[in-house]
């Protein structure tokens, strides 16, 4: 997977969508297909931003099937593709390996998908659900979810006087992911190109659902410049505000460790969602939101270290 | 020809067998889950070789269904009143696509209050979502009209729904007449999809985003979607004729002919409501029942031909739509009649909401007034069947 020979390749999404500049949903996109190219692949794709700029009607982005249905329903329609896939095949009508991979939101997969990716998960189906999170509900105008982090400011929980941005913590939604005892769950960031495209491809051999959660830049609803997706993704790594690890058969591994996090401050600075965090006044909310990055990260810590403990004294793990 | 004992449901069950889906999506409700259950055993014992899912919700069920026909299967699922509700979203993305997904119902009350007895709420609260609706009058209705409706909903490329009294019909046991699964699975044919998401060879874009430029063409030909499976609703119920020997039109009539006085009803009230007409017949009064069957596409031309004659009709609801215009059936009715020159004085009651029990006198009773309409008397257009003071 060199990237400037990945760059040359005719890619199963072309370009000419209608998705801004700068948009981090185009470059998971991108990196999912290339990671993809030696496979027939399906998508299935929530309403959401990805949906409305890449099939205007009747325009098409998409030289490979696709399908959407609605925002709730990713999964439960894919798990119908899917089912048909091994009806159909079991009854010699196809003959194509095909593999198929969900693009979700994360308002369509914390929030109002929940409840039919758990029952996706929960019937086995193989699939690859990917989850394109920005952290809120950016392609109707950057309204909260359930994935928007402490006190960053979304048009439903503005900063005011009385209330400070968004007034709860993010889900952990991979743990919940995990706890269906699926055989692969990650969370990825694009800014490690290899590292996410090494998960998608892993992803897709899993016999079975899997799972990956990547962080999705959003020029718009976070408000940084259009040229910094990729720095924000790396420093969002490099600060721990999103980790990105692998759960395989029951063990955690963090992909990267860094010795020392840089402080949070450097990767919010560039955006306006944060921008009340660093005013002198507004304290006491900047210590609130690194205590969450700090806490989910020592949890993550202790969880790898338990896991490579565990290995080492039981075969069985 | 079998004689089988079967219930409502396990006669659906048993065509839906016969037809031989790919893939099967349900979750349990009642009164329909006997549909369900007969199913899972069907496969379970290697008589029917299909895909079985047990969703999560029935929104689930609507959009497994919804993936699962994209891809050229065929699709069944069967549900009612809170299931059917919770679908309803996906309802009308399955029409929009064109998807010939056939859900095999029995209807039922809608909450609140929570209720589990037969009406037609469910059935009526998807009169919008271009599905084609079909009601049948006992068990072996509901066998036909399931058989029947697969051909016409992948025919018509439309979706349908095949219904019945939830309970009455659904619970009873009766004697119904079976096809040889060979014959039936003649009449029915393989399912050929015109298009599918598996074809990697030529890729398509299913529902993407349609701005005003183009959405009003797309609806329009869903619409004439609905008026071409008028025309294919009589040519399957033909073909049916000759294996079965059994004859389904729009509507039955029942001494309709010559009637001056006339009830339209739907569902397995048509039955209890015969007796009636035979009763006031030995009396010498030209009483007659139209007994709606197909529902979407109504058949508006129809019903006119068949009720211009009578001089008073009164349309029984077992729903209400809460419009203060009467009961749904009677506002379609009421529009089918407007071009008629020789319109009947109609009347609206409401009757059996939540299971509540409609026998021969209550029947009686509604001939009663409607007779003393057609001989001058004024009584209110818009009322109730059964209701206690």
């Amino acid at each position: 997977m060199d990237l400037h020979n990945l760059a040359k390749k005719e890619n199963k999404i072309t370009s000419g969508h209608r998705l801004c500049s700068g948009c981090g949903a185009g470059i998971v996109i991108n990196q999912t297909m290339l990671a993809a190219e030696d496979e027939n692949v399906v998508v299935i794709n929530a309403t959401g931003c990805v949906e409305v700029t890449t099939t205007i009607y009747p325009n098409t982005a998409w030289n490979i099937p696709w399908i959407h249905c609605a925002l709730e329903n990713s999964a439960s329609t894919a798990a119908g593709v899917e089912t048909a896939y091994k009806a159909l095949k079991k009854k010699g009508k196809i003959k194509d390996n095909i593999k198929f991979i969900v693009f979700s939101g994360d308002g369509g997969t914390y929030d109002i998908g929940l409840q039919a990716l758990s029952g996706m998960l929960e019937r086995g189906h193989n699939i690859l659900y990917i989850c394109y999170n920005n952290e809120a509900n950016m392609n109707t105008g950057y309204q909260r979810s359930g994935a928007t982090p402490l006190h960053a400011e979304t048009t439903t929980r503005p900063w005011g006087k009385n209330i400070h941005g968004n007034p709860t913590k993010r889900k952990n939604l991979t743990k919940i992911i995990e706890a269906h005892g699926i055989p692969f769950v990650a969370q990825a960031a694009t800014a490690y190109h290899l590292d996410f495209m090494q998960k998608v491809k892993l992803g897709l051999a899993t016999e079975g659902p899997a799972f990956i959660d990547v962080l999705s830049t959003c020029r718009l609803g976070w408000g940084h410049p259009s040229n910094m997706a990729c720095q924000l993704s790396k420093l969002a790594v490099e600060t721990c505000y999103w980790p990105i690890y692998e759960i395989r058969n029951g063990r955690l591994r963090l992909n990267y460790r860094p010795k020392e996090p840089k402080p949070l401050e450097d990767f919010i600075q560039f955006q306006k969602r944060f921008e009340h965090l660093l005013l002198p006044e507004n304290k006491k909310e900047l210590e609130d939101l690194k205590r969450m990055v700090s806490d989910e990260w020592q949890a993550l810590v202790k969880r790898e270290d338990c896991d490579r403990v565990c290995m080492k004294f039981s075969k069985g793990y | 020809m079998k004689r089988l004992a079967l219930t409502g449901n396990e006669a659906m069950a048993y065509a839906m067998k016969q037809s031989k889906p790919d893939v099967f999506c349900g979750y349990p409700i009642t009164p329909t889950t006997d549909i369900l259950v007969t199913l899972a055993k069907y496969i379970a014992n290697g008589e029917l070789d299909c895909e079985f899912v047990t969703a999560e919700s029935e929104h689930s069920v609507a959009s497994i269904l919804y993936g699962a026909s994209s891809a050229g299967a065929r699709c069944f699922t069967c549900t009612a009143s809170q299931g059917l509700a919770l679908m309803h979203e996906v309802l009308h993305i399955i029409s929009g696509a064109r998807l010939p997904i056939i859900i095999g119902s029995s209807s039922r009350s809608l909450s609140s209050p929570i209720n589990v007895h037969g009406d037609h709420a469910d059935f009526m609260d998807m009169r919008d979502t271009s599905f084609i609706q079909i009601f049948s009058e006992n068990a072996q209705d509901s066998y036909d009209n399931f058989l029947q409706g697969v051909r016409i909903a992948e025919e018509a490329r439309l979706p349908a729904i095949i219904s019945s009294d939830g309970f009455i019909t659904s619970h009873n046991l009766e004697a119904v007449e079976v096809l040889k699964d060979e014959i039936a699975y003649k009449f029915i044919g393989d399912y050929k999809t015109p298009f599918s998401i598996l074809d990697i060879k030529n890729p398509i874009t299913i529902n993407p985003l349609s701005l005003p430029n183009s959405f009003m063409e797309i609806k329009k030909s869903q619409a004439d979607a609905m008026r071409q499976a008028k025309k294919v609703i009589p040519k399957v119920a033909l073909e049916y004729e000759k294996i079965s020997g059994r004859q389904y039109g729009f509507f039955r009539e029942y001494c309709l002919d010559d009637a001056k006085v006339a009830i339209v009803v739907l569902g397995s009230t048509a039955e209890t409501a015969q007796l009636v007409i035979d009763e006031l017949r030995n009396k010498g009064i030209k009483a007659g029942i139209l007994a709606l069957r197909v529902f979407r596409p109504f058949p508006a031309k129809e019903i006119m031909a068949a009720l211009s004659n009578c001089k008073v009709v009164c349309i029984l609801d077992r729903a209400d739509a809460y419009s203060s215009l009467g009961g749904p059936l009677f506002v379609e009715v009421a529009s089918a009649l407007y071009k008629s020159k020789s319109r009947p004085i109609l009347l609206s009651r409401i009757y059996g909401l939540g299971g509540r029990e409609i026998d021969e006198e209550m029947i009686k009773n509604i001939f009663e007034e409607i007779i003393k309409i057609n001989k001058g008397q004024k009584l209110n257009e818009f009322g109730y069947i059964g209701l206690k003071k």
